[in-house]
């Protein structure tokens, strides 16, 4: 039940603030009080886990179309557990962001906002292909909108490759649902068996490899970061590319085991470049976010790596390392959005020496920084460390490639940091700018502090998300 | 005391209901002030269409097996009293969103509207070869006449033209097939033609085929397809939701019912054919509707697509086949009724036929037809939230389960192709900025039509409805299914 009532109430959410005639701080105050609410309703949830148990928990299950084995069937296993939390706790952070710089025509936006979080919990949820399809499909319509009415300037190209991209992708994973459902007889991913067809194999990967997205697939991935509204790229690249490492773990290594095997080494192969593809690009971007959109890409491609290694230690890691993504690129987003705040512009050569003077914007960016290159100690490097012993397994080969990404990150994050913060003041940094503000503060820092526990004690949510700590096994007996 | 023939009056109620219906109209307009005399006409159409729903609805209730009546010339069983039931609803929707449209012949335009649906009930029910014509002949020259209706205006007269043209050619080839099987089997009612089984006879073969045009061009699928921008263009949009709704359900209805009851023998070619029409039909109308600037045409390549989707269902050619068009046909009538009326909302703003751009901006300033057209076109596209998804969901099913994954494969293509003209619709209602709109001439505020709105809304619930509720359409379908010898 408090799975559906997590996918319930952003949507009601939703459809209230559309409707309901409150005035601008109004309408976004009460997206922003929903989406807490919802932050509230997970935590209630996580408390109700038991993570020894390995079956499903939190579910419903009921009928939706009797005769050809459709069901609307929710619920949670610990890595879906982990994943819908940095969701939720993403989602309120950009509702609070979009309140803050108080977006236009607020009603549509933060409808379309909480229509959107409901929309990956579902996603996250989901135990049916085709309440996961169409879960997956339902992210598409409002970030769609978001992208192309908010969007800066070249809004209108970014939505169209982004849609172009991301349609091919899921209308091949609709054959595959199809062609998966009938052939088992049900839609159900509880009661259904594996299949050894790597066609319908293929048809989900197409769409889990552009969602991520995964070289060399991620030609929308520039364009969209750039232009969507600062908080939505932070959603899309911290949250719904999550959705495809779900589909992964939930759909792809579970169902497929024999398409899986043969095809892992081309997987391996498209993952490393993509690793480190993204990095020299993100190193060689000339503005914040195509760095911190770039380092997206090469983030994916590593926990892909960790995916696909299919063993404890990649599979753990993937997990962890998803969650630690998550919350290290909505923060990274949200403070490129408020360094463009400030500047009006993220172009590296306009920025420089924000630090003298703004010792709180100064520390946040530095404190996330070291989080995204993986410094000794973070979570991040648990997670990666976990990936890289995970995928030695198959070769080592690609436990040095993960090396050398993490060096790489190094490289670009350190470059975006004393861009901002260092060198010479740049011509759009006036000595007006103000630091960060104690409301923006407040946006980053609970992302920041979940970081930091997860430092701590990155166990958490490495050792809980299977259950008996035992991946593998259990995403070969199908999570039965 | 005169012998007369039993007639089952309750299956012909709908018929009844509506032929009724319009003759009522059709003395308003003779009879009534002319002050109120489109009120009255549109409240007695609307009537008519009500009434025939709920018979319907008895008759669907009442009709577990089926039943061949009036020496065999008619059928009542579930799958007529559905298609009725779909029609009747999509009759009094019409009438809502043509209830504040200015014309002379107000009152003849409801009658007339009336006198189609019954035509198209009557249609649905055929059960051999000389009602299905009669059935045809029918709905046809109604809608002739309702093509032609704004006389003043030149391509409403020009439309009707070529309908009349067309649909002759095609009736006729229609006829002339129908000659050809009762030649080979010496049979007009659709179950004693399976019984005769003339196998591979060629007349029978030719006399199938030709029926499978004259059929195609009613369901307006590719290479049948020509009339069919040119006079959904033409028509008043009304007419046109009308058309690209209730004549499709209706002949596909027919198309399935004939090729499954009278040919089983012959699936193997049909199927086939079918198979090729569906695949023409997504291939041309997708890649048509991309280079379209006129809203009425764009919807029109769009229905012809449509078509094709329905198509791959019957070529299908299983009971599932059967399930997947009657629930397809739902959502995609709620759609495409909607849809024509969010344009007719714009086209009475304007004064002028719509064009894509003139929709810059339409979004933000009409939020519930904005917010209605954007369900309409992702339904279209087939996305989730809308039955469209469903539809599309079950009709591949079918395919797949009937082992033609190839149909799939080309549905999923041409869905892809799809969403590109559909969500340029969304793209210009929300995302055109200031700048690139061209002014609309200003007219002051656009006259409120409660009417319009409520059959907007009540298209928009059907169509998101549907998806909710698929279980309970998809029962209806198929017990509606199982009324034909699969």
């Amino acid at each position: 039940m408090v799975t559906t009532a997590l996918i319930l109430l952003p949507v009601a959410g939703a459809l209230v603030v559309a409707v309901l005639p409150l005035s601008r701080t109004g309408t976004a105050g009460l997206a922003f009080l929903v989406a807490l609410l919802e932050v509230a309703l997970w935590i209630a949830a996580a408390s109700n886990f038991d993570f020894d148990d390995g079956s499903l928990q939190l579910g419903t299950s009921r009928e939706w179309v009797e005769s050809l084995g459709i069901s609307y069937s929710v619920g949670l296993y610990g890595f879906s557990l982990w994943l819908t939390g940095a969701a939720v706790v993403v989602f309120a952070a950009a509702i609070g962001y979009a309140l803050w710089v108080g977006r236009d025509r607020p009603r549509a936006y933060h409808a379309l906002m909480l229509f959107l979080t409901g929309a990956v919990v579902a996603t996250f949820a989901a135990q049916d292909l085709v309440l996961f399809y169409v879960s997956f499909e339902a992210m598409l319509i409002p970030l769609y909108v978001l992208v192309g009415v908010w969007g800066g300037t070249r809004r209108q190209a970014a939505t169209l490759t982004f849609v172009v991209y991301t349609m091919v992708g899921s209308l091949l994973m609709l054959a595959s649902v199809v062609a998966f459902g009938v052939t088992q007889g049900t839609f159900s991913l509880v009661e259904s068996g594996t299949s050894d067809n790597v066609w319908i194999f293929l048809g989900f990967a197409a769409a889990f490899a552009v969602k991520a997205p995964l070289f060399p697939l991620h030609g929308w991935l520039p364009l969209a970061y750039r232009e969507a509204p600062v908080e939505v790229a932070a959603v899309l690249s911290a949250i719904v590319s999550k959705t495809a490492i779900y589909g992964f773990l939930r759909i792809g290594l579970p169902k497929f085991p024999e398409p899986v095997d043969d095809l892992t080494g081309v997987v391996l192969v498209l993952s490393a470049a993509g690793l480190v593809y993204g990095s020299l690009l993100a190193f060689r971007a000339p503005d914040l976010r195509g760095i911190v959109a770039y380092s997206s890409l090469a983030q994916m491609g590593l926990i892909t790596l960790g995916v696909f290694a299919v063993n404890d230690l990649g599979l753990d890691g993937a997990v962890l390392q998803s969650v630690n993504h998550a919350l290290v690129s909505a923060s990274m987003f949200l403070l490129v959005g408020m360094v463009e705040h400030r500047c009006g512009t993220g172009e590296l050569d306009a920025l420089g020496g924000m630090a003298r003077g703004r010792p709180v914007l100064a520390t946040m960016l530095l404190v996330t920084g070291m989080m995204a290159l993986a410094v000794p100690g973070s979570a991040t490097f648990a997670g990666e460390f976990l990936i890289m012993t995970g995928v030695y397994g198959e070769g080592w080969g690609y436990a040095t490639i993960v090396a050398l990404g993490i060096v790489l990150a190094a490289m670009y994050t350190l470059r975006l940091i004393s861009a901002v913060l260092h060198v010479r003041p740049g011509p759009t940094v006036s000595e007006d700018a103000l630091d960060l503000r104690s409301v923006e503060l407040a946006l980053v820092v609970p992302m920041v502090a979940c970081l930091l526990v997860l430092s701590a004690w990155p166990a958490l949510v490495s050792q809980s998300s299977f259950p008996g700590d035992a991946p593998a096994q259990t995403i070969a007996e199908g999570f039965r | 005391m005169i012998e007369t023939p039993k007639v089952d009056w309750l299956a012909l109620a709908p018929t009844l209901a509506l032929l009724g219906g319009s003759g009522v109209a059709l003395l308003a307009a003779v009879l009534v002030p002319s002050w109120m005399r489109k009120s009255v006409a549109a409240g007695i159409a609307l009537a008519g269409f009500a009434l025939a729903a709920v018979l319907a609805g008895v008759v669907f209730s009442e009709s577990a097996t089926p039943q061949a009546l009036i020496a065999e010339s008619i059928v009542r069983d579930r799958l007529a009293a559905l298609a009725q039931a779909v029609l009747a609803v999509i009759g009094g929707v019409v009438v809502l969103v043509s209830w504040a449209e200015r014309r002379r012949e107000s009152a003849e335009y409801f009658a007339l509207l009336a006198a189609a649906g019954a035509g198209m009930v009557f249609f649905v029910s055929a059960e051999n070869l000389m009602t299905l014509f009669l059935g045809l002949e029918w709905l046809s020259l109604c809608l002739y006449v309702l093509v032609a209706i704004d006389s003043e205006r030149e391509t409403s007269l020009e439309a009707a033209l070529k309908y009349l043209v067309v649909g002759a050619f095609g009736s006729s080839i229609l006829l002339f097939g129908s000659a050809l099987v009762f030649g080979a089997t010496g049979e007009l009612g659709f179950g004693a033609i399976a019984e005769a089984g003339a196998g591979d006879d060629a007349f029978l073969v030719a006399g199938l085929a030709m029926i499978v045009a004259g059929l195609a061009f009613k369901v307006s699928a590719a290479p049948f397809h020509m009339w069919t921008p040119d006079v959904y263009e033409g028509a008043p949009t009304s007419v046109t939701a009308f058309m690209s709704a209730a004549t499709k359900t209706a002949a596909m209805v027919v198309t399935l019912r004939i090729l499954v009851s009278a040919f089983p023998e012959e699936s193997e070619i049909w199927t086939i054919a079918v198979a090729v029409i569906a695949c023409v039909s997504l291939a041309w109308g997708n890649l048509a509707a991309l280079a379209q600037r006129d809203l009425k045409r764009l919807l029109a390549y769009s229905s012809i697509s449509h078509a094709g989707f329905m198509l791959i269902a019957i070529a299908a050619g299983t009971e599932r086949s059967g399930e997947a068009l009657l629930y397809y046909l739902v959502p995609y009538s709620a759609m495409s009724v909607g849809a024509f009326a969010v344009v007719a909302a714009r086209e009475r703003e304007l004064g002028r036929p719509a064009l894509l751009e003139d929709l810059a901006r339409f979004g933000w300033e009409r939020p519930l037809y904005g917010a209605a057209m954007w369900t309409f076109m992702l339904g279209f596209a087939g996305f989730p939230l809308t039955g469209g998804f469903f539809g599309k969901l079950f009709v591949f099913s079918a395919a797949y389960d009937a082992g033609d994954w190839w149909l799939v494969v080309v549905g999923v293509l041409a869905t892809m192709v799809s969403i590109a003209y559909y969500l340029n619709v969304v793209r210009w209602m929300y995302m055109r900025s200031g700048r690139e709109m061209r002014l609309v001439p200003a007219g002051g505020a656009p006259p409120r039509d409660s009417a319009l709105g409520a059959a907007v809304a009540a298209c928009a619930a059907v169509t998101v409805g549907s998806f909710f509720a698929a279980q309970p359409l998809l029962d209806w379908a198929a017990d509606a299914s199982a009324s034909l010898p699969f």
